[in-house]
């Protein structure tokens, strides 16, 4: 399966290798380089790339990649996932997944990656036995590791991996016993030019955040459950339950981890909370463009419309754009022509907008392709498509936990086209 | 303490005070960086490695795109060094040694080992080569700090293979590993002990693994999993003991040893597929509660495995769309093997065939059941297994569940979506219903990133059709406005294949490619016109002003491939622009000297088109351009010159090619056909990365064509095949053992084992055998009667109670066995069958019986017929029954009824039943099967002595679930041949049956010889009317019409319900559901046995317990709809009774009473 793995940074130096069984001189990452070479943006590698005896599969995340070298046939997602699992529990333990993280921590992930990979098959992936394999570096650890010259190696053998609920540790305790549950909706929406919805769905996801003591069993029942058309789950959802009843029931990880994701597909349930009011236009022959952009609240069921956040790729020609805001600021980057506009919190009463003139490259003919314009955006405390959590029920422990339940709306791939 | 002392200690070269200074910027850096808010401390270790890390990082880390690292020596490195920028001077005369290294190494405190370790790990993650310090850190493999162990290891590993011999000092460490009480220690030990790739330790390798696979820890026998393609890919001469292992791994229970099991099987032997029929349904059921990336190589093998043993569920339509080859595969059934092998040689009989229904495999379905909710996993790599899995697998109609699910993860990562969108791409052309509703989800988003919007394109031309390519070509429109280039050209491509694939809208695209010939982007324009050219090609006559329009843009166009295009078409079509064409010419002429090659090659096309249509304007044209053409650099054209000269202008010496210049260059050219570049990808397994590539990596396992016919599934069965042979109990105990667990439900041993049980006792099953050797139902009433004669009163009551006891155990047996799968009753009979048969050559009176009733038949049908006009024996007799049965075959009961058994044992335990529901009235939930108070079965002729030129065919219904298809109606069958010669290839053809009615014919009785009987059971589903079903019935020589009739009362089953069901079932079938008769009651059926003996005789009902005794209550089912019939009789004075019956279907009651009345009347 996987043989090795090659950390690049995205000046192309190689500044991590491991191997898994015999080593892979890293001279294979020339083909890699020379497809990163061809590719125009970063993100245009191919994740797959075919060597005359090997297989290169990577990915690309917080500007590095992992370079993942295959002998024979395997299926290319399952490499994929894999690298991925690595960021996350890279991200788990160091905060962020940057090359100086890594650089400092460098044997935290020699035996991170030891302890993941047998052979090139994934053995302990579960953050939570990871951690009591491998304990991640704190502000105190460190220290008291500095002068004690330990290391974070788990002094004593785990048992999570034995234990009949493999992804929770054993012997757990807390003196403040908290569950706290996220639920966070993305819109990821397109919006024609005359402000139609072309297409618009609701992902949601539920992030947990479970410090409970012992072996708690939690159910979570939802008012209207029906609403989730299509859910994945933590494997530690008892299925059967949630198809037989709607209910999540489960014994949670400790710590944080995402409970499910799910998503609500039919169009008239997805509500759209801004509307914007665009007319950028070109005029043939003349080296000015008129730019002019008006945001405003549409479905938000009365909450407040946050962290609003415009941006633009604007036309090759585009030489500069001289704007007028009349909320947050804006910043246009000449070189790769993305405007930015950071509008902050809608208000309804002033429609916020940013108008002005584009200046055009002289003599140049009018660039006919129309910007899209995409648009982040907050809305506390309520989820879009109405989702609500009934209940949390808690069995198998004696104590009274601590629960809490937080919603929130943001805009995902929300795209107007112009 | 010991960070002073490393501060003080370690800075050993010059470098170190540049290295402070920098370490302290980045600790700044750090600092300010949210990255790691707690690492001071980190840092201060930090900057203590540093000075020695650093040293490496420059020496090869500036030259690092470079080649080798691995092994690299100290030159390579030296030299890398040298190159090095930064400070790198410093080092030139530094000689790379890690002395420093060495003597903490060497030093008794734990710490300073540790940060030597921790440094050369750091070494090698960076690629260095740190191979010098092999000896040093070898001794610290015993060290007894856990964590410089760990380290140590991890460099084992890495340069073990560098280092052979100094390697081997560490094995005896590991040794000792494997025996620790520890199970982690002993895991951890074989894991590093099997990563060493030295040659030397392979068997010490192989005993581990040996020992570690029966290790009592799962943990460890996981880990042994995971060391068996280490072995192999070392030494694989140890093939053959490696299988042994894995097999026995294999069988193993655990979750977590199933997916490295697996994954070790498809290293070492994935063509060893026998390996896993026995465990193919345990893996099934473990699937759910395996780790995630087990699921997925488990899936994988499943799918393979699956191709090579089940049938293609879309047997039926692919055959429609082949137009009807292989007829033979028709005929696999999966349910008897017996039948299958059988029919297989019928092949001849297609037309039957057509009209059979594919009945998928238990363990097929088993298969798509239990992967089906891991559509919802997270993992995107085991939702893309099952997807693959049900793509290649399930039947057509269910493969659609995987949509959703893939839809899903385009929401992932880019690269996961990269690699679902391919196969999407695949699924979409064989399937492409299935995405049509989630056309939306592959719109494109300007932020995608070029290669997902490639792939998204495809898709959607994938997915586009008449109803949806209005809005797919309004989406397009937006397309063709990105700034992207590359996906605009791919954009108009994609406009092109819909244009070609969708006939209505092809002159809309036309029109639309061409408003594109006027944009500014020039690269627009030539794919435009490239495509516009393939268009073209489809209908030339129709678009002549297109052609006009597109000769005007010569003048603009600079793209060679599209200045080619358009002169291509131009000549092509040149009849159709008489007037422009050699103008065209006229100007490349002009501008021929200046062309790239591929445009000059079709100038040169063009004027010699020509020069043949319109030789009297363009002769000089033509031979100007040949003319430039003969001294052009690039022989290729100097080339095609020369040969068109020769070829077109006529000279004395032309050959005879000349003639037929014309027909060589205006022949009708084939319009191209623009296909999806995924088109036939799907004969490599979805997922896969042979399937990504588009061609076949390493190690890729083929994924087999479905089989014709389907193999023996009995395989799977846990039992041990040759079960029957083996007669000692220590190897069927073996098998129970193992039995359990495999089954769904718990608890099911106590019935596994009293079926076990039964062979062994040997004392003669009489009635089993009997029914099984001579089949006739009439017969083995016969030989029952006989037995009833000798009796035994005295011990009435004590086998009643054991018999009580007995029904049961039966009964859990039976709804235990109906619920599961049918295979495995059928493989049970076929074990009593060929026990009793064993049996009944020592049995001498079932020998006896056999061959009187074969030899008097036609007495044995007076007598038959008698006792059906006999009123049945009342209450007391059949307990003498019961127990005459029980005494004979205490332990040899039959558990499981089947429509091979003849009906007389059931006639014994129905009656029996009947009258235990008398005496316990208990909440106990009784199978319907066994309850079915069956009594005497009827028997019907199909076929006359005298018609059937000495074949005799009778046929009575069964009353036994009709194993493969629970909708059908058993119909038993009792051959005897009468005739002198003998019977061969008796079977069924030529089916006529009303719309929805369906038969499953009886296997082919190859041969019957002459005097002899035979029975068989066949299957139909009457849909719940009383047509009949008629068709051939063949021998080798004659073909007889016959036609088989229910009575309504055979269309139904029995189920049980309590009074209370019964009472709450009968108020809602009220009104005109319900009717009611009065009637008088025969003199000799006034008690109530008789009645129940009567109801039930006339229609397959069970009675249900009632408190009066003045009511008789029945119910039923009716076989097709199941719907619910019950029937009352209750008796007043004088004999004087109503009958009332409850049913849905108003056609059935009315008959119903029709029958219960002359049954009860007679």
């Amino acid at each position: 399966m996987i043989h090795s793995l090659f950390l690049v940074n995205a000046s192309g130096d190689i500044f991590l290798e491991k191997h898994w069984k015999s080593v892979v001189s890293r001279s294979v990452c020339d083909y890699f380089f020379e497809a990163q070479e061809r590719a125009t943006e970063p993100e245009n590698v191919p994740p797959v790339i075919s060597t005359p005896h090997h297989y290169l599969i990577s990915v690309l995340r917080h500007r590095i990649y992992f370079v993942a070298v295959i002998q024979s046939e395997v299926p290319p997602l399952f490499v994929i996932e894999f690298l991925h699992r690595v960021v996350d529990t890279f991200q788990d333990y160091f905060g962020v997944c940057t090359e100086a993280a890594i650089k400092d921590n460098v044997v935290v992930v020699y035996e991170l990656l030891e302890e993941m990979l047998d052979n090139g098959f994934p053995l302990a992936t579960e953050s939570n036995i990871l951690k009591e394999l491998i304990k991640p570096p704190t502000i105190l650890r460190t220290m008291v590791n500095t002068i004690t010259g330990s290391t974070n190696v788990g002094e004593q053998l785990p048992t999570g991996q034995l234990s009949v609920v493999p992804w929770r540790r054993t012997g757990v305790k807390y003196t403040n016993n908290e569950a706290y549950f996220d639920v966070v909706e993305e819109i990821d929406a397109i919006i024609d030019k005359s402000g139609s919805t072309i297409t618009a769905e609701i992902q949601g996801v539920i992030d947990a955040c479970v410090k409970l003591t012992g072996m708690p069993d939690l159910t979570l029942s939802f008012m209207n459950p029906r609403l989730l058309d299509d859910v994945s789950f933590h494997p530690c959802v008892r299925f059967k339950r949630w198809e037989a009843e709607r209910i999540l029931s489960f014994i949670p990880p400790d710590g944080n981890f995402r409970l499910l994701s799910y998503h609500v597909s039919s169009q008239n349930l997805v509500a759209i909370p801004v509307y914007v009011k665009h007319n950028i236009t070109f005029r043939e022959g003349s080296s000015q463009g008129r730019f002019d952009l008006t945001l405003g609240p549409k479905q938000t069921m009365g909450k407040a419309v946050e962290a609003v956040l415009v941006s633009s790729q604007l036309p090759r020609g585009v030489l500069n754009a001289n704007l007028n805001p009349s909320q947050g600021t804006y910043t246009f980057d000449p070189v790769t022509k993305l405007l930015t506009w950071d509008v902050g919190k809608i208000n309804p009463q002033k429609l916020p907008s940013l108008k002005g003139t584009m200046s055009l490259q002289a003599g140049a003919s009018k660039p006919d392709e129309n910007p899209t314009i995409n648009i982040q955006l907050k809305i506390q405390q309520m989820a879009i498509s109405g989702l609500k959590v009934n209940r949390l029920d808690m069995y198998g422990e004696k104590y009274k936990p601590f629960k809490g339940i937080k919603y929130m709306t943001k805009a995902g791939k929300f795209q107007v086209r112009t | 303490m010991t960070t002073m002392q490393k501060l003080l200690q370690l800075p050993v070269n010059a470098v170190n005070i540049v290295k402070t200074v920098q370490s302290q910027v980045q600790g700044q850096e750090e600092d300010k960086s949210p990255v790691l808010t707690p690492d001071n401390a980190q840092q201060a270790w930090y900057s203590a490695v540093q000075p020695d890390e650093l040293r490496h990082l420059r020496s090869g880390g500036s030259g690092g795109g470079g080649g080798g690292s691995g092994g690299g020596s100290e030159q390579e490195e030296r030299g890398l060094q040298e190159e090095g920028g930064g400070g790198g001077g410093i080092f030139h005369t530094q000689p790379l040694r890690h002395d420093d290294l060495k003597e903490m190494l060497d030093s008794n405190k734990d710490a300073l080992k540790l940060e030597a370790m921790k440094r050369i790990v750091a070494m090698i993650a960076r690629g260095k080569n740190a191979s010098d310090l092999f000896p040093a850190v070898v001794k610290n493999v015993a060290c007894k700090n856990i964590e410089v162990k760990k380290l140590v290891y991890v460099y084992l590993v890495r340069y073990a293979e560098e280092q052979q011999d100094l390697a081997l000092l560490s094995i005896s460490t590991f040794q000792r590993g494997l025996k620790d009480p520890n199970q982690l220690i002993r895991a951890s030990a074989l894991r590093v002990l099997s990563s060493i790739r030295v040659t030397i330790i392979v068997p010490i390798m192989m005993l581990a693994i040996k020992e570690a696979a029966s290790d009592m820890s799962p943990y460890v026998r996981k880990t042994a999993a995971h060391a068996i393609p280490k072995l192999y890919s070392l030494d694989p001469e140890q093939k053959d003991q490696l299988i042994e292992v894995i097999e026995k791994l294999l069988a193993d229970k655990t979750t977590l040893v199933a997916g490295s099991v697996v994954m070790a099987f498809e290293e070492v032997c994935p063509e060893r597929i026998d390996l896993i029929h026995k465990n193919y349904r345990k893996l099934c059921n473990l699937l759910i509660d395996v780790e995630e990336w087990g699921q997925v190589v488990i899936i994988n093998m499943l799918t393979r495995y699956a191709r090579t043993q089940f049938l293609n569920p879309n047997i039926n339509e692919s055959l429609l769309e082949e137009g009807g080859g292989g007829d033979k595969t028709f005929y696999c059934s999966d349910e008897d093997e017996d039948e299958d092998e059988e029919k297989e040689k019928q092949a001849e009989v297609s037309a039957l065939a057509k009209r059979k229904p594919y009945v998928m495999d238990p363990d097929h379905r088993l298969l798509l059941r239990n992967t089906k909710p891991l559509l919802q996993s997270r993992n995107a790599a085991v939702v893309m297994a099952v997807a693959q899995l049900y793509f290649h697998l399930a039947p057509k109609a269910e493969v659609g569940v995987i949509a959703k699910a893939l839809v899903r993860l385009l929401r992932s990562h880019s690269e996961v979506q990269f690699v679902v969108l391919q196969n999407v791409a695949t699924m979409t052309i064989k399937r492409r219903g299935m995405f049509e509703p989630y056309l939306k989800s592959f719109y494109i988003r300007s932020t995608d990133p070029t290669q997902i919007k490639i792939l998204k394109l495809e898709v959607l031309t994938n997915l586009a059709n008449e109803t949806n390519i209005s809005t797919i070509l309004r989406e397009f429109q937006t397309y063709i406005k990105s700034m992207d280039k590359d996906f605009v050209a791919a954009t108009i491509q994609a406009i092109g294949r819909c244009a070609t694939n969708i006939g209505e809208v092809r002159d809309t695209c036309l029109n639309g490619l061409v408003q594109l010939l006027s944009n500014r982007d020039e690269l627009v324009v030539a794919e435009s016109v490239v495509v516009i050219k393939k268009l073209l090609q489809m209908q030339p006559e129709k678009h002549s002003d297109i052609i006009k329009h597109m000769a005007k843009l010569t003048d603009n166009i600079q793209v060679p491939m599209a200045r080619a295009s358009i002169l291509w078409l131009i000549g092509e079509y040149c009849e159709h622009v008489p007037k422009i064409a050699p103008d065209v010419l006229r100007k490349m002429a002009k501008s021929f000297t200046n062309e790239e090659d591929i445009v000059k090659l079709q100038i040169i096309n063009l004027a010699a088109k020509l020069y043949l249509t319109n030789s009297k304007q363009t002769k000089l044209l033509t031979q100007y351009v040949l003319n430039l053409a003969k001294y052009d650099q690039n022989y290729d054209i100097r080339d095609r010159a020369r040969f068109i000269r020769q070829l077109i202008v006529p000279t004395e010496k032309s050959g005879a090619l000349s003639k037929y210049a014309k027909k060589l260059f205006l022949a009708l050219k084939p319009a191209p056909v623009l296909e999806s570049p995924f088109k036939d990808r799907d004969h490599f397994q979805l997922g896969s990365l042979s399937h990504l590539l588009n061609a076949k990596a390493g190690g890729y396992q083929e994924l087999p064509d479905w089989p014709e016919s389907a193999p023996d599934p009995s395989v799977r069965n846990v039992e041990v095949p040759e079960w029957t042979k083996c007669s000692s109990r220590e190897k069927r105990k073996e098998k129970k053992v193992e039995k359990p667990f495999y089954s769904d439900s718990e608890g099911e041993s106590g019935p596994t084992e009293s079926a076990d049980s039964e062979p062994d006792t040997g004392s003669g099953s009489e009635s089993v055998s009997v029914s099984v050797e001579s089949g006739s139902p009439s017969d083995s009433e016969e030989s029952e009667e006989s037995s009833e004669s000798d009796e035994d009163e005295e011990e009435e009551e004590k086998e009643k109670k054991k018999k009580k006891k007995e029904i049961k155990q039966m009964q859990a047996s039976e709804s235990e066995q109906s619920s599961e799968d049918d295979r495995k009753r059928d493989r049970k009979i076929k074990e009593q069958k060929s026990n009793s048969e064993s049996e009944s050559d020592e049995d001498s009176e079932s020998e006896s019986s056999q061959s009187e009733s074969s030899d008097t038949e036609s007495e044995v049908e007076v007598k038959k017929k008698k006792k059906v006009s006999e009123p049945k024996p009342p209450s007391k007799p059949l307990k003498k029954e019961k127990k005459e049965m029980s005494l004979l075959d205490l332990d040899d009961f039959e558990p499981t009824p089947s429509p091979q058994v003849t009906p007389v044992n059931t006639f014994l335990s129905n009656s029996l039943v009947t009258d235990l529901e008398g005496l316990s009235l208990s909440d106990s939930v009784l199978s319907p099967a066994t309850i079915a108070p069956s009594s005497a079965l009827k028997n019907y002729e199909l076929l006359h002595r005298i018609t059937g030129e000495g074949l005799s065919v009778e046929y009575c219904f069964s009353r036994q679930a009709f194993s493969p298809d629970a909708n059908m109606v058993a119909v038993q069958m009792h051959f005897t041949n009468n005739a002198t010669s003998d019977t061969k290839n008796l079977h069924i053809e030529d089916v006529k049956l009303q719309s929805g009615m369906r038969v499953k014919e009886f296997a082919e009785i190859e041969l019957l010889p002459a005097g002899e009987a035979t029975t068989a059971v066949m299957g139909v589903d009457f849909c719940d009317s009383t047509q009949a079903a008629n068709f051939q019935l063949c021998t080798h020589t004659r073909k007889f019409f016959v036609s088989i009739q229910p009575p309504v009362g055979e269309l139904m089953r029995p189920v049980f319900l309590t009074e209370n069901e019964f009472k709450k079932e009968q108020s809602q079938l009220m009104g005109m559901n319900e009717i009611s008769e009065n009637l008088t009651l025969d003199a000799k059926c006034r008690n109530e046995h008789a009645i129940v003996q009567r109801v039930t005789t006339a229609a397959n009902l069970s009675r249900v317990p009632c408190g009066s005794d003045k009511e008789c209550r029945f119910a039923g089912k009716t076989v097709t709809s199941g719907s619910l019939v019950l029937a009352t009789v209750a008796t007043k004075d004088e004999g004087a009774a109503q009958l009332t019956v409850n049913c849905e279907k108003m056609v059935i009651g009315t008959m119903l009473v029709k029958d219960l009345l002359l049954a009860l009347t007679q």
